[in-house]
């Protein structure tokens, strides 16, 4: 390494690295070049100096607000969609349930989980809408009105409660692997030590099963955090969270100025990529234990 | 009692998926008032501007497919015969946009490609549908990378391809009758789920003002009733097929290797 590289090493470095270029060429143009550029335009002036005022100027009571609303529908949606896939996906794998289940669940929540955009929200329009299936038929058999209860599908938990239809699959698919992964051993050296059921759950498989389960629920909070087509399709531009707002930013302006609109996607940006971050070291230890 | 718990959750788990599906499906028949009809999917059907926008969407998503393959079977495979060490950077940068939403990566593009810009591809209709086929490609990137890389793995890429160059084939010759048709199997699993990704999607194409079914199905919901839903089991039919397609290509390829 401390000679001069010949001049063929050189036409074979280049002649390696050839073969990459489409790739290069493609990602850097059409994702981390246009990345970039939001990344910078959120620290740069109307002049183009250098600052941090965007950022500062995020703190307005409006995007605080969208902000919070979608950080709560992130947690929420993912929290619960962890919560109910992991019974599902226990029930499935461990519950004794009928294994000819597994094979038809697996596959309704590949399709599930694909299901997300508009016509997602058209599905739950029509169900639990203000004229929806369910509505209807509370209403008109036992006299309930749904919406005499608090009950508005256009609102934070209305979008929570369709972001569950992918978050769901989403969770029983990941985790799936990871239930199987749980050795039979492990159950039965904690049952010759005397542990109850309980606390096999507690002591052995929820400790080794953690980091997949929290892993996860990063990766679901950003899948929502994300999400645009659903929450417009369910609500219009009225709902105020980070991405309509971003949505109609780009649109028009809203905020009435162009580097405030850098500044609201860079927010997004990192919240997103905090949550992928913890997503990808969880996921580096609870492959440790699960091979 | 476990097994009691372990039903009550799928039930109740399967009657959350349940009540939409259903929802859907009895609203979208729903349109004439007295009795079930398939009128919503006539009015639907019948409609241009969905033949138009349906078409479209359909061009967009095989156009990106095509150019997805192109991309990133030959970038798997070079990766793994020239670069194997460079394969994680790779495998991290084909992840980035599950990371980065959307909607910022199409800010970028209209800020970055707009008429002002070196690369004006948005100032004419031909470079905004290529804006728009990039962004595709980009977000079914992850899907695409990772269903031929995996398939890649089982494959004996060095060998084949030293076998192919000693018996005179040049790369072009190596990646269409050698590489490709051993991963055939992981591309149209890649494929499929593209179709399925591009055929609906919204964000993108609306911010870039393009006539994608996804733009249209919104306007559509915020002005009628019935139709909308006739949409979502249109819709939700096509992601069944391309997951059923996927899943019956996984079986069979199975067969074939064991």
């Amino acid at each position: 390494m401390t000679a001069s590289p010949r001049p063929s090493a050189i036409a074979g470095l280049a002649g390696r690295w050839i073969g990459l270029a489409p790739f290069v060429l493609f990602t850097g143009l059409f994702l981390i070049l246009p990345t970039l550029h939001i990344v910078i335009g959120a620290f740069r002036g109307t002049d183009g100096e250098f600052t941090i005022q965007n950022i500062l100027d995020l703190n307005t009571p409006t995007i605080r607000s969208a902000y919070w609303v979608s950080i709560k529908v992130s947690f929420l949606s993912a929290l619960l969609g962890c919560l109910i896939g992991f019974a599902m996906a226990a029930a499935m794998v461990l519950g004794g349930v009928t294994r000819r289940i597994k094979g038809p669940l697996l596959t309704f929540s590949g399709v599930a989980s694909n299901f997300a955009g508009v016509p997602l929200a058209f599905a739950f329009i029509a169900t639990i809408g203000p004229a929806g299936l369910i509505t209807a038929y509370l209403r008109t058999e036992f006299g309930i009105n749904l919406r005499a209860y608090g009950w508005n599908l256009l609102s934070t938990w209305g979008l929570i409660v369709t972001y569950l239809f992918f978050q769901i699959p989403l969770m029983i698919l990941i985790i799936t692997p990871a239930l199987e992964g749980l050795k039979r051993e492990w159950r039965e050296a904690a049952a010759i030590l005397g542990a109850t059921g309980a606390q096999y759950w507690r002591m052995v498989a929820l400790p080794i099963l953690f980091p997949a389960i929290l892993g996860t629920m990063a990766l679901l909070f950003a899948n929502a955090f994300g999400a645009v087509a659903t929450a417009i399709a369910l609500t219009g531009p009225s709902l105020n969270i980070a991405p309509i707002l971003l949505y109609a930013q780009i649109r028009g302006d809203v905020l009435g100025n162009p580097n405030l609109g850098y500044a609201l996607a860079f927010g997004m940006i990192v919240i997103t990529g905090l949550a992928n971050a913890i997503y990808i070291v969880l996921r580096f230890r609870a492959e440790r234990w699960l091979k | 009692m476990t097994k009691f718990l372990a039903w009550t959750a799928i039930l109740l788990g399967c009657l959350y998926f349940a009540l939409p599906m259903i929802g859907m499906a009895e609203f979208s028949l729903s349109m004439r008032r007295d009795a079930y009809s398939l009128d919503a999917y006539r009015v639907v059907l019948a409609d241009p501007r969905f033949q138009a926008t349906f078409l479209f969407s359909l061009a967009m998503a095989l156009v990106t497919i095509v150019f997805g393959v192109l991309l990133v079977v030959p970038t798997a495979v070079w990766v793994q015969l020239k670069m194997p060490r460079l394969r994680p950077v790779v495998e991290f940068i084909t992840l980035l946009p599950l990371v980065i939403p959307a909607i910022v990566i199409v800010f970028g593009y209209i800020r970055l490609y707009n008429t002002s810009g070196w690369l004006p591809l948005t100032g004419s209709v031909t470079g905004t549908n290529i804006l728009l086929m990039f962004g595709y490609a980009t977000l079914a990137l992850p899907y695409m990378y990772r269903a031929v890389d995996t398939g890649l793995r089982t494959v004996d890429v060095a060998t084949l391809t030293e076998a192919a160059q000693s018996l005179g084939a040049g790369w072009l010759r190596i990646m269409a009758t050698v590489i490709l048709p051993n991963v055939l199997g992981a591309v149209l699993s890649g494929a499929f789920l593209t179709l399925a990704i591009v055929i609906g999607e919204f964000t993108m194409a609306a911010l870039l003002d393009r006539p994608a079914f996804g733009p249209y199905m919104q306007v559509l919901g915020a002005n009628r009733a019935y139709e909308p839903a006739a949409l979502a089991v249109i819709a939700f039919a096509i992601t069944w097929v391309c997951m059923g397609l996927i899943g019956t290509i996984a079986r069979l390829s199975k067969h074939k290797g064991a």
